[in-house]
């Protein structure tokens, strides 16, 4: 089974061999590194740009003004920072023109904690891609969805941001979950299409013959059916959730997790119904909790279900601090954790109507 | 097409242009001075919320716009143009009455659908992109319409404009950085149009070089600084540059002085100022002495396209303006306009 990573590889080829990719560009996208976390490895549209985020997302979009299909990278979401400017632009381009133009790229940058990043490689993005209107924005949580996701990323007219959490980026697919056409055998797919150490001059990925698949943006997937609570999450938080709905059951609670892998945009048909279902919830996300995206799903469950809650909605994010500090103790405790999880999901099931 | 060595800094290419050619950039540099005329009026008699133009660069901007090769995709010159060139606009052959729309911000205004400020255009049939407030964020976007440009292997360039106080910021540093990659540079012509100013501050407070052109010299880049005010000169200097990145596919550093009329913005008053050189009466009177044209015939071309457009501008206030549901539009699109206009992209294969 492909490695989230290997998935982004492989949608990032079919993109360029089926969907008119012509540029996958970013700091070491090209050879011979083919990205810091190997996710452009043997692509043939793949080139190294200068060290400079703004000409990257600059460059993107005026690719895709001129009827190019580029994918650009920034290397780590820490230094997307300094374009929110020009994110800011790529998102108004359709909006400002009055429709005269739209602007067809995909920028992808890995997000958030669990590699011990420290200061600059542990951000996380969702909040602030989230204040960008004009943007789609898609965040997978394994490997089938990163491929379905990207390419429906790269068929997509509109400019679309791929948040892969880094964490999530080794995690091997479930067996449910394979990408049609990938070889059974992991060990086989990896001697296909991972560079092989040392030096990589001559080597050449054998490509498997996967087939097209779409993940509609703007559809959640239900993880886990539950009766009792409802964790609304994404990314790198749905593994962990998961784990603690496993925990709580062992008490009787039994969890509903659902994986929005859209942020914009989002499946509120998904949500709502969850939460009239089970009317306890809790919004799960690691970014920083003030201003935080979770808190509009939240506000907006207040407003709309507010008569169908048994329990005050909660939500559980970073903490409100300017950086995610080394120290494993540190790291702990700046993202939610399983048993700050489990904690909340018990005490929203103990709310009773 | 021979390849032309632009100098280094103003020249005395004394090339004879024809007549006709003076002629009519003439007519296309006092009906942009009448068009910007009119909007700073409508501006001030409440037709609109805010002004900003280019009175004082129409010698230069004329000059380019009769020189871009005009049409859509990569074959074509990519515009990444400054909120000060309606003179290009027009050269171009735009209706000046669509400006006029943009400014009273009508349903009808082609460029934004009463969403922008004045002279924003978006004109995806010529591949003017859309042009943003923030000016020099363009220079981050150039590389990649170049880019598209060189892959599509035509004579296509992408042209940027940017005042000179803009070359403060970072991007104008991508640019240089982008369009000059050893193997991979790009067919790109950097216009950097100096008016001295930078919003109100002079740019003698804020900046050291002496020529901003010199920076490209870093990078290997052409340059050339010339008097944007002539518009024999603008034309001929613009010439040579776009012939070299035509050909060469390389780009060009090209600083133009220019004069700035009216100052930045309404926001600045948006009044005549005298002491600055005006392109106009300069031009006028070379074109009397050469018995081009008679004044007479230019007071009189003057006096109608204010009479025009002052008759628009009437028919303007009629059209109906924006619906407040009208924001929900275009937010997203649900077709590849972009790509449909250009050619099929060749990926993988070409410059990047």
């Amino acid at each position: 089974m492909a490695t989230l990573v290997q998935a982004i590889r492989l949608a990032l080829h079919v993109g360029e061999e089926r969907h008119g990719v012509t540029d996958v560009f970013g700091e070491d996208v090209g050879p011979p590194l083919g990205g810091v976390f190997t996710q452009s490895q043997g692509l043939r549209t793949a080139w190294n740009s200068p060290l400079d985020e703004r000409g990257i997302v600059g460059t993107a979009i005026g690719l895709a003004l001129a009827g190019q299909r580029p994918v650009a990278e920034i290397q780590f979401c820490d230094y997307a920072f300094n374009t929110v400017d020009l994110l800011k632009l790529a998102g108004g381009v359709c909006w400002s023109s009055a429709g005269d133009y739209n602007c067809p790229m995909v920028l992808m940058t890995p997000v958030g904690s669990g590699i011990r990043g420290s200061l600059y490689h542990s951000h996380s993005f969702d909040a602030q891609a989230t204040r960008i209107p004009g943007w789609k924005i898609v965040m997978p949580s394994n490997p089938l969805d990163a491929y379905g996701l990207l390419l429906s990323a790269i068929a997509d007219p509109n400019p679309v941001m791929f948040l892969a959490p880094k964490a999530l980026l080794r995690a091997k697919a479930a067996p449910n979950e394979r990408i049609p056409g990938e070889p059974d055998d992991d060990r086989v797919l990896s001697k296909m299409i991972d560079a092989p150490l040392g030096d990589r001059s001559r080597w050449r990925p054998e490509w498997p013959a996967v087939e097209d698949l779409f993940v509609p943006i703007g559809k959640a997937r239900t993880c886990r059916q539950g009766r009792d609570v409802t964790v609304v999450t994404y990314g790198r938080m749905v593994p962990v959730a998961m784990q603690a709905a496993e925990q709580v059951a062992a008490d009787g609670v039994d969890a509903e997790v659902i994986d929005l892998r859209s942020l914009a945009p989002y499946d509120w048909d998904a949500i709502r119904a969850s939460i009239k279902k089970t009317n306890r919830v809790l919004f799960l996300n690691e970014d920083t909790e003030v201003t935080n995206f979770g808190e509009h799903l939240l506000r907006r469950a207040v407003e709309e279900l507010f008569y169908e809650l048994f329990a005050p909605p909660k939500l559980l994010a970073g903490a409100d601090v300017p950086g995610i500090g080394l120290a494993d103790n540190l790291e702990r405790a700046s993202v939610p954790q399983v048993d700050g999880i489990v904690a909340a999901l018990r005490d929203l099931a103990r709310h009773q109507p | 097409m021979t390849t032309t060595t632009p100098r280094e800094s103003t020249g005395a290419d004394e090339t004879a242009l024809a007549p006709e050619l003076l002629a009519r950039m003439h007519e296309i540099m006092v009906r942009a001075r009448c068009l910007e005329e009119r909007l700073i009026r409508m501006n001030k008699q409440g037709d609109g919320y805010f002004w900003i133009g280019g009175p004082g660069e129409e010698a230069l901007n004329a000059a380019l716009g009769l020189l871009v090769h005009k049409g859509q995709g990569p074959q074509y010159d990519y515009l990444h143009l400054h909120y000060r060139s309606s003179a290009t606009l027009l050269a171009m052959g735009a209706d000046p009455v669509d400006a006029l729309r943009q400014m009273k911000n009508t349903a009808t205004d082609p460029y934004s659908g009463g969403r922008n400020f004045c002279n924003h255009y978006s004109v995806r049939k010529w591949n003017v992109v859309p042009v943003s407030s923030p000016i020099e964020v363009q220079f981050s976007m150039a590389p990649g319409t170049a880019i598209a440009n060189k892959r599509a292997g035509g004579r296509g360039i992408t042209i940027v404009q940017g005042g000179d106080a803009g070359t403060a910021e970072g991007d104008f540093a991508s640019c240089l950085v982008w369009c000059s990659r050893p193997g991979n540079e790009l067919p790109c012509l950097m216009i950097v149009t100096n008016n001295h100013w930078g919003i109100s501050t002079p740019a003698s407070e804020q900046h050291g070089e002496k020529h901003i052109a010199d920076r490209g010299k870093a990078f290997g880049i052409r340059t050339a600084v010339i008097d944007g005010n002539d518009p024999e000169t603008a034309y001929r200097e613009l010439r040579k540059a776009m012939d070299y990145v035509r050909t060469e596919r390389k780009p060009f550093l090209l600083e133009a002085m220019v004069s700035r009329l009216y100052g930045h913005s309404s926001a600045s008053g948006a009044n005549f100022i005298s002491d600055e050189a005006d392109c106009i009466p300069l031009f006028e009177r070379k074109l009397e002495e050469r018995k081009i044209l008679a004044r007479a015939a230019m007071d009189e071309l003057r006096a109608r396209f204010t009479q025009e457009l002052l008759e628009a501008s009437k028919r303007v206030r009629e059209e109906p303006q924006p619906r407040g549901e009208d924001i929900w539009k275009h937010v997203f699109a649900d077709r590849d306009l972009v790509h449909e206009s250009a050619e099929r992209p060749r990926g993988g294969n070409g410059a990047h």
